[in-house]
């Protein structure tokens, strides 16, 4: 066995132990860690399969950016773990029954799932030649040259449903202080202050 | 022999030997930073600093660290022990393993990923876990809220630092480290390297580097006069130490970043004069001389004012430096300057 195997069988123990574990712990910030560990487990097998750069931005995106996210949603939440329990067993027959549906489905897909030998071409007529360029400047190449308007496109869309759940959930407080730093900048100290001279037994 | 390190252990205990001199001299390097830090400090503030253990007080971190490994480890009654302890060892294995692609020279770097830039921003991304872990496991208000300040001040200046890069990153048309320094070498020394074509972002980066590391003017997670200092509040002895430790590290590797990303790594800075290790060393140096003078002279950031330089003033500069740097690029201007990848870089 190589160190290859050796290390795709830790990365696989490692991710699906730990995936199990996300959903057994207790603690909801526990499961959040575990989580964070079954992504690198992730990562790291994308690595072996030769996908540095997606592996890299699975690290930064799902790692480094949404569990910090779920960590801070779960960290901050009042969570009553007894009230949790009890909703364990009301939930337990429908949750188990959606899990052996999707088991099926799983099963019948994998047991008749053919290639069609165009697709693979299809697929394969896009790649650039991987012996020329490494998989990071062909990946570029497809996105950012290639099929350019249909990826930003799809940035746009995002864009506008940043743009839409901001909006829904935007509200002016009128209430509130705020704070103006320009006028705090501009502010100078002829405006600001007035020197007076007290005289003594007197006050101002 | 030579078959010997070419099998399976040989390869191995070269690779061992190999992190362990890249740990043995961030180590090393990490007690003279502290010293040095404490030194310059003082020196701007016209007091002696560290001056009785050893000569010039040269071991007084030696003799801090040992203090700190030997007093007792202390955990709070209501802390989550398993995290608690482990927040500190993130955050220190952390720091030292964004070591393992920055390189030396061409030849002296231990693992030349083809994506090492990303590789280290996602160490660094993933270093605000050790500052959420321990505010939360010790269950207590002030770490807990000071750790949702430094998590949110690290969040929000990593995303101009990755914008800076970018723009590095087109000019060079590689995200390999390596490629990133020896398209910066040239026949004019000094002025081929990047900060001239980035000479704006080079600021920015600083400064983003300064608020990443939780250094001051943008020490808010450790602003114990009016804040209750953050996350670390509850700990003490090695822990403590680990967390000080990693923090330096990463001052450190910004250093590094900073001179191999602008300022030609171990590239010369006068043509004819050879090229070494010793070149980078010295410009980590002089920017840990710079980080070490804001800290003397800068007085601290507010909190809003923090986040804002970060999003309102950072972000859209740096987002329109890599549209800049991208015309710039692509239509070859000032003979190619921001075009490296063209001229064989």
């Amino acid at each position: 066995m190589g160190i290859t195997a050796l290390a795709f069988y830790l990365f696989a123990i490692v991710a699906v132990a730990s995936g199990l574990l996300v959903v057994l712990a207790r603690n909801p910030v526990h499961s959040v860690l575990w989580l964070i560990l079954t992504f690198f487990s992730a990562a790291g097998m994308f690595v072996l399969m030769g996908a540095e750069f997606v592996a890299m931005l699975l690290a930064i995106v799902y790692v480094g950016a949404v569990a910090v996210l779920f960590l801070f949603v779960v960290m901050m939440l009042d969570v009553d773990f007894t009230e949790l329990k009890g909703g364990m067993a009301k939930y337990l027959p429908v949750g188990v029954l959606i899990g052996a549906v999707l088991l099926i489905e799983l099963g019948l897909v994998f047991s008749h799932w053919t290639f069609s030998d165009k697709a693979e071409g299809l697929r394969q007529s896009v790649t650039p030649d991987l012996n020329v360029t490494h998989n990071t400047a062909a990946l570029g190449q497809l996105i950012y040259t290639d099929y350019i308007y249909l990826f930003q496109t799809a940035g746009l869309i995002l864009l506008v449903a940043m743009i839409g759940a901001i909006v829904l959930t935007l509200r002016h407080r009128t209430n509130i202080k705020r704070q103006s730093i320009p006028y705090q900048i501009l502010r100078d100290p002829a405006d600001a202050m007035e020197l007076k001279d007290v005289k003594p037994g007197q006050g101002l | 022999m030579t078959e010997f390190f070419q099998s399976n252990l040989g390869t191995f205990l070269i690779i061992l030997a190999q992190c362990l001199a890249i740990t043995g001299f961030v180590m090393i390097g990490l007690l003279f930073l502290v010293y040095g830090d404490r030194k310059i400090w003082a020196a701007v503030q016209m007091r002696r600093g560290p001056n009785v253990v050893g000569p010039w007080g040269i071991l007084q971190s030696v003799a801090d660290a040992a203090k700190y490994i030997f007093k007792e480890v202390l955990i709070p009654a209501g802390a989550d022990k398993t995290v608690f302890l482990m927040a500190p060892v993130v955050s220190f294995v952390l720091a030292i393993i964004a070591w393992a692609v920055i390189p030396f020279t061409e030849t002296w770097i231990l693992a030349d990923l083809n994506v090492a830039v990303l590789y280290i921003f996602a160490v660094s991304s993933l270093e605000v876990y050790g500052v959420i872990m321990g505010g939360w496991a010790s269950n207590s208000k002030y770490p807990f809220l000071g750790s949702l300040r430094s998590a949110a001040q690290m969040i929000s200046y990593e995303v101009s630092i990755g914008f800076i890069i970018v723009g590095v990153i087109i000019s060079t048309g590689s995200l390999s480290l390596v490629d990133i320094v020896l398209a910066q070498k040239g026949s004019y020394g000094f002025f081929n390297w990047y900060w001239l074509p980035h000479f704006p972002m080079v600021f920015l980066f600083f400064i983003s580097a300064l608020a990443e590391t939780n250094r001051p003017p943008f020490d808010l997670p450790e602003a114990e006069s009016e804040l209750v200092a953050g996350y670390q509040v509850e700990y003490s002895s090695t822990p403590f130490l680990l967390f000080m430790a990693g923090e330096y590290i990463a001052i450190w590797l910004m250093c590094a970043l900073t001179s191999i990303l602008f300022f030609g790594g171990w590239l010369s800075p006068i043509p004819g004069i050879p090229d070494g290790a010793l070149w980078l060393v010295a410009k980590m140096v002089v920017f840990f001389f710079l980080f070490a003078m804001v800290k003397a002279i800068v007085p601290r950031y507010r909190y809003d004012q923090l986040m804002r330089l970060g999003w309102k003033v950072f972000l859209p500069f740096s987002l329109a430096w890599v549209v800049i740097v991208a015309f710039l690029a692509q239509y070859g201007a000032f003979g190619g300057a921001y075009a490296r990848w063209a001229v064989g870089g």
